[in-house]
């Protein structure tokens, strides 16, 4: 069963038609990715589902009930969560406010005190939980966000280029961090340039361009897709 | 026994990430304060100490604007049209009700309603209408503008609320003092000892009820709100609601501030919610350093002062010098004079002052 669904989603900016029509399904416990060139409208796609974009058309659904016009929190509170491209962190906090103030909903106490320790660990922040959160170097802010939004357990993951910006070493231990969550049940939805990257994490690949759903499959499939390789190289129009 | 557990994590809010001052070396020095604000009016005439309450009746506002501005991340430009619409609320209510029963106190709780009322109505519209940064400055100062426009040209008979005349730009007066009910005979605080008590009693529990609300999670998510409204959503919160709150709140204790100067000088005119009066809170708070009550309550005190005497000893240039402080401590101390002063001394201060630079 899917726990996400597109059916006909459709999104207008002006005359741009950014979104064409997206029939898209993401299945329980599944790491896909969504990959295309720049301006495929792999953002906007993201953007409409986190409820930061209202569609011009087309629903969505997320475990089987309709979401298409729920604010952005009331999706975080059935289960979505998200970690944005941009280190979306609180800089003048210390780390273990940052993950505080996530936890806060469900948590409190010794119980609280608990959970912002394991996640800590989880995250390799231990060391620095009395940091400002303004103060990590970019990786680790990168981990601190995804932090924050796996401290909601969520049922979906949604990552926005999670390792942007990472060095090899960092993207690594990432793809590791996503893999365990993934280990535990939690479905993931990630926008990703770095190849290698989603070949470590991915189950299933979705190619996005202009707009439309270009090619599925795992990642051997669209690797060898030479219509795939074509449109990256700016040689197809679809 | 839950209950005793619950006091005591309530209590122990009043230190947390949120304000300067922890541990017994800064509960002495709160002590010590308190204690020099006790018994100042034994060793002052009791005119001077009625006078002296007149800089307490200000630092309502100022914790408020800290909460809404310093806290909660947006800039309010009208505080002073809560501090007049409750003040103006004070003199219709009293000079119709009149002041025995201690209807004078029902009259500060019902304006106190009034503002934060009207505060919740305007931040509907401006928070779950996503109005932000700039343009909710310019909204609220707009508000008390207009307001101000209004009052000042009441002047005509037709301008009255029962027997309460709005008097215009001239102002409305004649509004009795607050007036405690007592066996064998009413005590009216009139600018004198006992207000100065109360005043400062109200000021000393506004504050640690701050302390205490900053530091809680609403206090974890209004800065939050202030780092990144994003993030904030997308942990699931809803983010207008707890803006309004912090709106709601810090207004109430505009209104209260509007309610103690009215009753304090029997007196309101629609100039308090003018121009230079709304800038004037900004000011306050920006210099003391918005995002700690401490700071924003000492600060206030420290401008409010500097101020009255540059108005009673230069007049005119008074406001024009409120205006270059504002310039000097965006440009120079933008996280106010007592953190940057401070960090030339603290280690902690400087980290704090690191951090809001960050």
């Amino acid at each position: 069963m899917a726990i996400l669904e597109t059916r006909k989603l459709d999104k207008w900016f002006g005359g741009l038609h950014v979104t064409d029509n997206v029939d898209f399904a993401l299945e329980k416990g599944e790491v896909h990715c969504l990959i295309g060139p720049n301006g495929a409208g792999k953002s906007t796609f993201f953007k409409l589902v986190l409820g930061e974009h209202t569609p011009s058309g087309g629903t969505i659904l997320y475990d089987g009930e309709e979401i298409t016009r729920a604010k952005p929190f009331e999706r975080v509170r059935r289960g979505i969560s998200v970690k944005f491209q941009v280190p979306g962190i609180f800089q003048a906090l210390r780390v273990r406010q940052n993950l505080q103030i996530a936890l806060q909903h469900h948590l409190e106490g010794a119980g609280l005190n608990e959970e912002i320790d394991r996640l800590l660990e989880f995250l390799k922040l231990k060391d620095a939980e009395k940091q400002l959160a303004g103060s990590l170097s970019h990786g680790q802010k990168q981990w601190l966000e995804i932090g924050m939004a796996i401290a909601l357990k969520p049922k979906l993951l949604l990552l926005d280029e999670p390792t942007a910006g990472m060095t090899p070493d960092e993207t690594h231990a990432t793809g590791e961090m996503v893999k365990a969550l993934n280990a535990e049940g939690v479905s993931v939805l990630a926008v990703e340039h770095d190849m290698a990257f989603v070949r470590q994490i991915a189950q299933k690949v979705t190619v996005l361009h202009f707009g439309k759903i270009f090619a599925q499959g795992t990642i051997d499939e669209i690797v060898a897709d030479e219509r795939v390789a074509a449109i990256y190289l700016g040689e197809v129009d679809a | 026994m839950s209950s005793r557990n619950s006091i005591i994590s309530t209590f122990r809010l009043l230190e947390g990430p949120q304000t300067l001052g922890k541990g017994p070396g800064f509960w002495s020095a709160f002590a010590v304060v308190l204690i020099l604000a006790c018994i100042y009016p034994m060793f002052a005439d009791g005119y001077d100490v009625g006078n002296n309450v007149y800089f307490f009746n200000w630092t309502f506002m100022a914790l408020g604007l800290s909460l809404i501005w310093g806290y909660g991340g947006a800039l309010s430009f009208g505080q002073t049209a809560f501090f007049g619409v409750a003040g103006y609320a004070y003199g219709v209510l009293t000079i119709n009700l009149g002041d025995a029963y201690g209807l004078t106190f029902f009259s500060l709780l019902a304006a106190v309603g009034i503002s934060a009322l009207f505060a919740a109505v305007l931040g509907y519209f401006l928070f779950f209408g996503r109005i932000s940064g700039v343009f909710l400055g310019i909204v609220t100062l707009s508000v008390t503008l207009v307001l101000e426009r209004f009052m000042s040209q009441t002047a005509g008979p037709e301008w009255a609320i029962g027997s309460a005349r709005l008097n215009g730009f001239n102002g409305m007066g004649g509004m009795p003092s607050l007036t405690i009910p007592w066996p064998g005979g009413d005590i009216v605080l009139y600018p004198d000892v006992t207000l100065y008590y109360m005043t400062l009693a109200l000021l000393v529990i506004a504050y640690l009820a701050l302390r205490m609300l900053v530091n809680s999670r609403m206090g974890n998510v209004l800065v939050a709100i202030r780092e990144n409204p994003q993030r904030a959503e997308m942990l699931g919160y809803d983010i207008r609601r707890y803006q309004l709150g912090a709106f709601v709140i810090g207004s109430g204790l505009a209104g209260l501030s509007g309610v103690l100067y009215t009753a304090w000088g029997n007196y309101i005119t629609p100039s308090s919610m003018g121009m230079s009066a709304a800038a004037l809170p900004v000011v306050w708070v920006a210099v003391g350093g918005r995002s700690d009550l401490t700071t924003t309550l000492f600060g206030t005190l420290l401008v409010l002062a500097g101020f009255q005497y540059l108005t009673i000893y230069g007049s005119q240039y008074a406001l024009v010098m409120m205006g270059f402080l504002l310039v000097v401590t965006i440009l120079l101390a933008p996280s106010g004079i007592f953190i940057t002063v401070g960090s030339l001394f603290s280690k902690g201060l400087r980290r704090r002052l690191a951090r809001e630079r960050a």
